[in-house]
């Protein structure tokens, strides 16, 4: 709908991204303080990765044997994430409950935020960073469709594009004080669920489509990442959400706190009932196939580098997962908060040293090399988190403006809703 | 909105984005400083090396100058005088390989010989071939050990090299993203070394441990580095990617045969043309009783193993 008195998109979305871009980067002390340290640990970040690429990935603990560590690890969280996010679409879009729609959009961000965290692993796992062109279709060779790391940079950027439309155009309508048309924007959405599902499968499919690593090799991961995907990203959802309520004044209703919580409940419940039912498999068979995880659990011919980790990661699920059905939980406390960090972390852990690094011990000629990230290893992977969550920041902060009315068009107040 | 809304608006915003620029700007200068040491890698990469295109891409003209180019370049690294050659497959060949485990006694020989022949770094004692000491009566590699240091053979053990299979369903291949690695007409799955990434997505797909990653810069002593090389095969490899065995198709495709199996002091090891019907190879595979390692995850390997007895 064209009227006069509305500026052209042209020129009314590029003054939109600036104005945008200068509020989110204005706050109080604190705000500084937080953006100034994210950014010199991102710098930290920055610099081991750069010692890396000149010095060469010895610099990493990674080996022949162990050839995929801690970065490919937290690449798989950072999708589950990702995926995460978005789920609190399906209540809000396909239930049509309303109070959802007001932090869709967070989820998104965190989505967003969580991809970038995804490629910039990805990116920091390449011998040759140089050479990334030649993963750019058309200019340079893209095994598609059979190689799945082809099919995941499709599905990884697709999604990053699709939630970067969803996010920017809903902003940007509300800053013009315009209802958004539904023709740009349902469409998008019914297309982030299904792609938010398939980055999580693609994903999967990317180690147990192997079948040379009998730890991956079962058709049960794909299941698994989902179901814990819809444990960690809602329950990051709610962090963010304390944490904007607290510093920026923007909340949600307590409702959509809830719907996740319920949807932690079932996706925690279901996650744990097949990591059993891969449990049992491994062991009650035995044989090569539960090696794997006979090393995981409890350790091999005298090495056990991954028991203190998987254990670890067992119980905070397991007190998490129980803490989340105590009726504390679905209050603004500190029972809900503490159950979403420990089911984060714990997640965290079984993604990467309790799936990624037992896929390679014992190697597939039966040795065992151990593994444990190096301290460049951990400071670009802090490196990326920083990174992540300054955008992130950026964002949040961005949408608390725009919903708080602080950013809008001026004169646009009287069309807004 | 008018013109005056904005010019009022605009002293508080050039005030804060004064300040907001000297901080962008410093953090661009800390991010640029935290970056440094991608110079270094720079330097090392030249604007025709970075440009160059898929192997299979070139023109002869083109090959002609990587060649030459990679020959000069490891003259000022490595002070050493090497030829590159560009073997091609021969028309009418497919090349096996074979391991007599009666005959095999573990002593390491073509585990040598293959570090000298293919330039593999000296620090790391790289080589293409593993061999597991298995006890008697299992072919279970669990049982297995690649570290022992007595003398060999031991009693009541067999020994089983490990080297790539050249499988004809090589996994390594499907799933590498950019097509850096491929299988050519004579069997042998070999790797552009300046096409391939290094995302190492094939080392975790083989399940033969075949492939190896440059984690670093190879080392090599001037003296000891083998000469007589090809692109796809034994050349010095960069840091930051994967390479492999390639049955020596720097010889083999000029009518010799693998180092490992020159070096093997037993006679285990058989080499040849499948296609050809009255070499020793093609006698074996149809007298002996032949067997795959990981027959069922369907990989096809172009390697064989049989006992004498």
């Amino acid at each position: 709908m064209s009227t006069t008195n509305q500026p052209s998109a042209i020129l009314s979305y590029p003054a939109f991204l600036r104005r945008s871009l200068s509020l989110a980067t204005d706050g109080s002390l604190r705000f500084y303080a937080w953006m100034t340290a994210l950014t010199a640990v991102a710098l930290v970040g920055a610099n081991a990765w750069a010692n890396q690429v000149a010095t060469g990935m010895i610099t990493t603990n990674m080996t022949d044997h162990v050839s995929w560590g801690l970065y490919i690890a937290n690449f798989t969280f950072c999708v589950g994430l990702a995926a995460g996010g978005v789920m609190m679409v399906i209540p809000a879009y396909l239930y049509d409950d309303e109070e959802m729609h007001k932090v869709v959009i967070i989820g998104e961000a965190v989505a967003i935020a969580a991809i970038v965290m995804c490629t910039l692993s990805v990116l920091v796992d390449l011998g040759r960073p140089d050479r990334f062109w030649h993963l750019i279709p058309g200019i340079g060779r893209f095994n598609w469709p059979m190689s799945m790391l082809t099919w995941d940079i499709i599905v990884l950027n697709g999604y990053l594009v699709i939630n970067l439309h969803i996010v920017g155009y809903l902003l940007y309508m509300r800053y013009l004080g315009r209802k958004p048309n539904p023709v740009w924007y349902f469409p998008f959405v019914f297309l982030s669920i299904a792609w938010a599902i398939s980055i999580h499968t693609v994903t999967a499919f990317l180690y147990c489509g192997l079948g040379g690593r009998p730890f991956w090799n079962t058709a049960l991961l794909a299941p698994r990442f989902l179901a814990s995907a819809f444990v960690s990203g809602p329950a990051f959802i709610i962090l963010v959400m304390r944490v904007l309520r607290i510093t920026s004044g923007y909340s949600a209703p307590p409702g959509p706190a809830r719907t996740l919580i319920q949807i932690i409940r079932v996706a925690m419940v279901i996650n744990l009932v097949m990591l059993a039912s891969e449990i049992f498999t491994l062991f009650y068979t035995g044989g090569a196939h539960g090696v794997s995880a006979e090393y995981l659990f409890f350790g091999l011919h005298g090495h056990h580098g991954l028991v203190a980790w998987i254990w670890t990661a067992i119980a905070m699920n397991l007190l998490g997962t129980v803490l989340f059905f105590t009726p504390a939980a679905l209050q603004r406390g500190w029972t809900r908060i503490l159950a979403c960090l420990l089911v984060i972390v714990g997640i965290w852990i079984e993604k990467g040293m309790g799936l990624i690094i037992p896929g390679f011990i014992p190697s597939t000629l039966h040795e065992i090399v151990e593994y444990a990230p190096s301290l460049v290893e951990w400071k670009v992977t802090a490196g990326i988190w920083a990174f992540g969550l300054l955008i992130l920041t950026v964002m949040l902060k961005l949408i608390a403006n725009v919903f708080t009315g602080q950013l809008n068009l001026p004169g646009s107040e009287s069309a807004s809703r | 909105m008018s013109d005056s809304q904005l010019k009022k608006s605009l002293p508080i915003v050039t005030r804060r984005t004064a300040v907001k620029g000297g901080f962008a700007t410093l953090g661009a200068a800390a991010f640029v400083g935290a970056i440094s040491p991608l110079r270094h890698a720079a330097k090392e990469t030249t604007a025709a090396e970075f440009m160059q295109q898929h192997y299979q891409e070139l023109s002869d003209e083109d090959k002609r100058k990587v060649i030459a180019r990679l020959e000069d370049e490891t003259k000022e690294e490595y002070g050493a005088d090497v030829t590159i050659g560009d073997d091609r497959p021969l028309p009418g060949t497919k090349f096996v390989y074979a391991i007599n485990l009666s005959v095999c006694n573990g002593n390491g020989k073509c585990v040598e010989a293959c570090h000298k022949e293919n330039n593999h770094d000296r620090a790391t004692n790289q080589s293409y071939i593993r061999v597991l000491e298995m006890p008697k009566g299992t072919m279970d590699m669990e049982q297995g050990n690649t570290t022992y240091t007595h003398t060999v053979p031991d009693d009541g053990k067999f020994y089983l090299p490990v080297q790539c299979q050249q499988c004809d369903e090589p996994p390594c291949v499907d799933v590498c993203p950019v097509q850096a690695t491929w299988k050519e007409e004579d069997g042998i799955v070999v790797v552009d070394y300046n096409w391939c990434i290094g995302c190492r997505y094939c080392e975790a797909a083989c399940p033969y441990h075949a492939r190896r990653f440059n984690w670093k810069k190879p080392e090599v002593p001037a003296a000891e580095v083998n000469p007589d090389q090809s692109y796809l095969s034994n050349r010095i490899r960069p840091q930051g990617v994967v390479e492999k065995c390639t049955y020596c198709l720097h010889r083999t495709r000029r009518g010799r045969l693998p180092a490992c199996l020159e070096a093997c002091p037993t006679g285990a090891r058989v080499f040849g043309n499948i296609l050809d019907p009255d070499s020793n190879i093609r006698w074996l595979l149809e007298n002996k009783r032949v067997y795959v390692l990981k027959e069922e995850l369907g990989t096809k390997p172009a390697f064989f193993y049989f006992f004498d007895k």
